[in-house]
């Protein structure tokens, strides 16, 4: 169970992790600064198993991987959004940061609420409302990739059998 | 059965007669490229494959850009990074500093980008090739790394959306940024979300190649996947002397599905503005007159090109800086520098006060070479005005064309290229 932690429409990845860090890569350096610009201290106070919880097309914006890196280095258990930009999808997969697509859920969630999420089933439970929430599940395809523990072992796993 | 021109290039690629939207594939690529800033995030997990040999070491593309010429002591390790394994690879399209440029500007004037081509770059502007008719998406260091490996990516065959821009009489100084900035303002900054956009008619056919770049540039900033303009004589005028190798002729079939099909006329759509802090707050330029501006940045992967900066000095030529103002000009590579220098392009900026820079993509992201204060206002000639994309989080970017921009300048407000000519 984690808190969640709210934010609005459009985050785009320079909000999520400002380009002036850009210039080193480490998870830790990263996480250091995730959401620095939105101005909620929230890279000082996250805890890990929290959850973030954004609207519409989150992650929108630049390329850099160092977004969901930094999301995934603060202990985010998994993003929650309206919808995802198709470039930080594709990131947050391959390097194993869990998200959701669920409107419901998004509106129905709080800053603050305590949040239980089960990722296998795609159920999120607002414990603080006591209210629950089927989020879309992935397609086969995947939850392959997911299963392989992002797309290196993926490959690897299919060249490997090739 | 009849597809579109994405659909023809994504089909070839996987070895597939046909594809349709929502289909998963995966498919060979013609060119896979990275930057300073997302290279050395790829090499490292390149090099997790246990694989000791990129695909093709002449269809790998590294390019020194973001925080190039180093910024700092940790962008320089960032880039020698990059260097070390282009040495190491045999990469052969690595561009070092002085022979490089903005990649996006870079690599279609190398001919490095034909129609046809299936390309995937670790930078979210890697949409811009789609301008000479090549499917182009920005991916994450992840995928990259993975191309680098095997020549393949993974694509879900995207739905393709239709802008027909009608008739050639486009106002005075609009062009190609003006009609993808009118254009996100119309749809949002997700409204081609996982899309393909194609861009046709005779308003796109009468553009030159470099507004069709800045087009296809902004895609991604109403959230497609790509942005495709099919080939045509300019194309190949274009291509002629850069193209080392032969390409394909795809164009969509006459019944080809498109989930939207929107036009506009040109004649109808006055220069453009984005408003803070997103480039869907597209306004016409009176709308935004006389807001008072610290700095202007001309340059970048959207509007760094050699008919950006001569649409800049024709402004400036004559006439002088705001003296409050300071104007940043970056020309996207070394070739367009030297063009406009033998112009005299470079001469007049100078003369009208303004400082002009090796090719980088500095400022655009914040990054270095134009960092704006608390408070600050700029107005640019970039693709993005996120908050603190430019620097401080409370400065704030007005997206505009080179001429608007250079109007700007010297009048110190956002101005009309009227209000000084």
């Amino acid at each position: 169970m984690g808190k969640a932690w709210k934010f609005g429409h459009d985050i785009d990845t320079d909000v999520i992790l400002p380009a002036r860090y850009l210039n080193k890569s480490t998870p830790e350096h990263l996480a250091a600064h995730c959401m620095e610009d939105a101005g909620t201290g929230f890279a000082q106070e996250v805890q890990v198993g929290d959850i973030m919880v954004g609207g519409k097309n989150f992650g929108c914006g630049s390329s850099r991987e160092h977004a969901p890196i930094a999301i995934k280095a603060c202990g985010i258990k998994v993003v929650i959004a309206e919808s995802f930009a198709r470039i930080f999808y594709r990131n947050a997969l391959n390097i194993g940061l869990p998200i959701m697509e669920c409107p419901e859920a998004v509106a129905g969630i709080s800053i603050g609420d305590e949040i239980e999420v089960d990722l296998a089933m795609g159920i999120i439970e607002n414990r603080t409302t006591s209210k629950q929430f089927q989020a879309r599940s992935f397609p086969p395809f995947m939850q392959d990739l997911i299963e392989a523990g992002g797309l290196i072992p993926y490959v690897k796993g299919r060249s490997k059998n090739a | 059965m009849s597809m579109t021109i994405s659909e023809k290039i994504l089909a070839q690629h996987a070895g597939l007669e046909e594809v349709i939207p929502g289909q998963l594939i995966t498919a060979k690529l013609d060119l896979v490229l990275a930057n300073d800033v997302t290279g050395p995030v790829a090499i490292q997990e390149f090099q997790k494959f246990g694989t000791d040999k990129v695909f093709d070491s002449k269809k790998v593309a590294l390019v020194p850009d973001h925080f190039a010429p180093n910024k700092d002591i940790l962008s320089a390790e960032q880039c020698k990074v990059m260097r070390d394994f282009a040495r190491n690879h045999e990469i052969e399209h690595y561009f070092e500093v002085g022979r490089m440029g903005i990649e996006h500007c870079l690599l279609p004037e190398q001919g490095l980008t034909l129609p046809g081509d299936l390309i995937i770059g670790a930078d979210s502007h890697t949409c811009t090739y789609g301008a000479v008719g090549a499917f182009a998406t920005g991916v994450g260091s992840t995928d990259l790394a993975a191309g680098l490996a095997t020549g393949e990516a993974w694509f879900r065959v995207p739905e393709s959306m239709k802008f027909i821009f009608r008739g050639t009489n486009f106002q005075k100084w609009v062009g190609g940024k003006d009609l993808i900035l009118y254009l996100i303002g119309k749809l949002g900054v997700d409204g081609a979300r996982y899309r393909a956009m194609e861009f046709t008619g005779d308003g796109i056919s009468a553009l030159s190649m470099d507004h069709r770049f800045t087009i296809c540039n902004m895609a991604i900033e109403a959230g497609a996947k790509n942005g495709i303009i099919a080939p045509d004589e300019k194309t190949f005028a274009y291509l002629e002397g850069r193209a080392r190798r032969s390409y394909p002729l795809l164009y969509s079939d006459k019944d080809a599905h498109y989930m939207d099909i929107q036009e506009f006329d040109v004649s109808e759509i006055p220069l453009q503005v984005s408003f803070p802090h997103s480039p869907e707050n597209a306004k016409s330029v009176q709308e935004a007159s006389g807001i008072k501006i610290d700095q202007v940045v001309i340059g970048s992967c959207t509007n760094g090109r050699l008919e950006d900066l001569r649409l800049a000095a024709d402004i400036l030529r004559g006439k002088k800086v705001h003296p409050e103002i300071r104007l940043l000009v970056f020309p996207g590579t070394q070739t367009i520098m030297r063009e406009a220098m033998r112009e005299g392009i470079i001469e007049t900026l100078i003369e009208a006060g303004a400082a002009v820079s090796t090719p980088t993509c500095g400022p655009c992201l914040g990054g270095h070479m134009g960092i704006l204060a608390k408070g600050e206002r700029a107005v640019s000639t970039t693709n993005r005005n996120f908050v603190g994309r430019m620097g401080h989080v409370e400065s704030e970017i007005y997206l505009a064309n080179p001429a608007v921009a250079a109007a700007s300048a010297i009048k110190g407000q956002i101005a009309h290229p009227e209000e000084v000519s």
